[in-house]
């Protein structure tokens, strides 16, 4: 072969109207087709923006028992979504109790992401013993169902908010491990990571700098599905009694509290249940969203 | 030509492993007893069908996979008995380019962050001085230095294998190992990469290691070429007498299966019979007895030496 031609390079192609769009611009661009799940981002920033702003707005104390003005329905005077058994007013109930319910899912999503990706990587990085270690526990908490293992670690621990958050957080761990675990393993054996070796990149470097960068597509994903679940799962322990406990206003304790009184005032279980429905579908709707959106295939 | 850097009967066997209880039943010998020197300012190809142990030997003279045996020495040193920490301050020095552009780019990461990680890594220099020598690799490889904001994907196959030549420039490397840099790319591109990295070649001394399974690659750029056959090497000669007069059987078969570009030239092509045999379970005496025409008794029991038979031509053949 004659070196014909010669080494030129044509002076490249014209910038495009946006450069520099990079990984992530292009997953917005995907997200932001998607009808249902820009819905999903706007009704959860609603309800974020209500909830974090709660103690500013002009909302009724949960807490303020009133007993001459029990179990009022929806519409009522001064109370938009009636009172309850004690008098205390829905709304602002339903307001603070969401505070409570997405921090302890936001929380116990961040012991379970943490933990397990930190274990993932581990076993997807290093293999061979970490591996086997590692994953052969994770595959023994997968083998119970997960509520028997929320309410088991909660029996070990007591009741109360926090621990039920470490349960629920303790049973989402195996699923963090398995993802990032899965993404590592195809990563490591690619050869820009051969290319930082030869570089001569450390085992860190190369974990948190080229390997984590490149799981966080799937994490995002499992993480704005799994806040949904473990909000669930903390206001399900509530609702046995086993996670956050009466007065506090929490979902799980509302619903639990309100089923008493199903018959006169359904309301005051219904509505609860109501919110819970709306900020899980709100999770997944984001979640299938960006599960699209990060999809390397639907580029 | 000063020698720069020596392999001495450098292996890598890979253990098969089976059974229940994960027994080592066997090995692969990807890389078996293989030396052969590099000398400063040259290029020495490497050919060899897949599965020959080309790239496992490129590796394992960056000590990316340690050597089971055998010496690689470098600097009076020998590079397989340090540790990854012992070998980082050799790293600059010895560079590797890869075969896949797309998988060798993190494609999170911007040009310019991939380019001028090799002096993050050995903290070398300051933000300011990094980007210049990054503007000024970016051009010496043919890239506008305006490229660097943007991520790997914007690129073509060639515009990338310019990038990961670029990355493996910035520490002012002596080696480079460039394990089948164009492969993955259009005949076309190609040409234009192999002519930059012999432009490249003469404007920093560099020597390459050159791998590859294609013939007219090679002899394009090389200027000395070996020849492997089941991890082992067949013949090792200068360019233009391998070429030329080829020796080993297997070079020879290699050899006629060059397409010539011309209708009228009457070529006697030798077929090899048969398959390559298994590494892991290789012929006994010369691994390529089975489908050698010039087969003879000793080539059975016997495993030939890589000798000089003529200046410089070594070849591993009981025939010479």
């Amino acid at each position: 072969m004659e070196p014909v031609i010669q080494n030129q390079e044509i002076p490249s192609i014209k910038p495009k109207q946006k450069a520099k769009q990079g990984p992530w611009g292009m997953a917005w661009k995907v997200f932001k087709k998607d009808k249902a799940a820009v819905a999903g981002l706007i009704l959860l920033a609603i309800m974020m923006v209500a909830m974090a702003l709660a103690p500013f707005l002009p909302f009724a104390d949960p807490n303020e028992v009133d007993l001459t003005n029990r179990l009022k329905p929806v519409g009522t005077e001064g109370h938009v979504l009636g009172t309850d058994h004690l008098g205390r007013d829905m709304l602002s109930r339903i307001i603070y109790g969401g505070r409570v319910s997405i921090i302890v899912g936001i929380i116990a999503v961040t012991i379970a992401l943490v933990i397990g990706s930190a274990l993932g990587l581990i076993a997807g990085y290093f293999r061979n013993f970490y591996d086997t270690v590692i994953m052969r526990f994770m595959d023994i908490l997968m083998a119970f169902p997960y509520v028997l293992l929320a309410i088991a670690i909660i029996a070990a621990l007591g009741p109360g908010l926090m621990n039920t958050m470490i349960a629920v957080s303790i049973v989402g761990i195996p699923y963090y491990a398995r993802i990032v675990r899965g993404s590592t393993l195809s990563f490591r054996e690619m050869e820009f990571v051969l290319a930082e070796r030869a570089l001569g990149a450390g085992h860190l470097h190369i974990i948190f700098h080229h390997i984590l960068p490149n799981c966080l597509p799937p994490i995002i994903v499992a993480v704005s599905l799994d806040v949904g679940w473990m909000i669930l799962a903390a206001a399900g322990m509530s609702f046995l009694g086993l996670g956050a406990q009466p007065p506090l206003a929490e979902w799980g304790v509302m619903l639990s509290e309100g089923q008493e009184f199903i018959r006169v005032a359904p309301h005051v279980s219904l509505l609860p249940g109501f919110a819970i429905f709306l900020v899980v579908l709100a999770l997944n709707l984001v979640g299938d969203g960006l599960r699209d959106a990060l999809d390397p295939k639907s580029k | 030509m000063a020698e720069l850097l020596q392999v001495r009967n450098l292996k890598k066997y890979y253990p098969v492993k089976s059974g229940v209880l994960q027994r080592t039943t066997g090995y692969v010998k990807a890389v078996d007893d293989v030396s052969f020197t590099l000398h400063e300012g040259e290029s020495l190809g490497l050919v060899g069908e897949s599965g020959c142990g080309k790239s496992t030997l490129g590796r394992t003279v960056l000590q990316l996979i340690k050597p089971t045996a055998g010496e690689v020495v470098y600097d009076d040193k020998n590079l397989s008995d340090l540790s990854f920490r012992e070998m980082k301050p050799y790293r600059k020095e010895l560079q590797m380019i890869f075969q896949d552009p797309y998988a060798s780019l993190n494609s999170r990461k911007k040009i310019s962050n991939i380019v001028t990680e090799p002096l993050r890594i050995h903290k070398i220099s300051t933000i300011k001085e990094r980007e210049e020598k990054m503007e000024e690799i970016l051009e010496k490889v043919g890239l506008n230095r305006a490229f660097a904001d943007r991520y790997p994907h914007e690129f073509s196959g060639g515009q990338r294998q310019r990038i990961g030549i670029a990355r493996a420039l910035m520490l002012n490397p002596k080696l480079i190992i460039a394990d089948e840099p164009v492969s993955a790319l259009d005949v076309s591109i190609q040409a234009q990469v192999l002519n930059l990295l012999q432009d490249l070649q003469e404007e920093f001394n560099l020597t390459y290691l050159f791998i590859a399974h294609d013939l007219s690659v090679v002899k394009h750029i090389s200027t000395r070429v070996g020849v492997m056959y089941l991890g082992r090497m067949a013949e090792l000669a200068p360019k233009n007498a391998l070429y030329k007069e080829p020796l080993h059987p297997y070079t020879q078969a290699l050899m006629s299966a060059v397409p010539v570009p011309n209708p009228l030239i009457k070529r006697e092509r030798i077929i090899l019979k048969g398959d390559v045999p298994s590494p892991q379970n290789p012929p006994s005496g010369c691994a390529f007895h089975t489908r050698c025409s010039a087969c003879m008794a000793i080539c059975k029991e016997q495993r030939p030496e890589l000798k000089e038979v003529q200046k410089d031509h070594f070849v591993a053949c009981h025939l010479y």
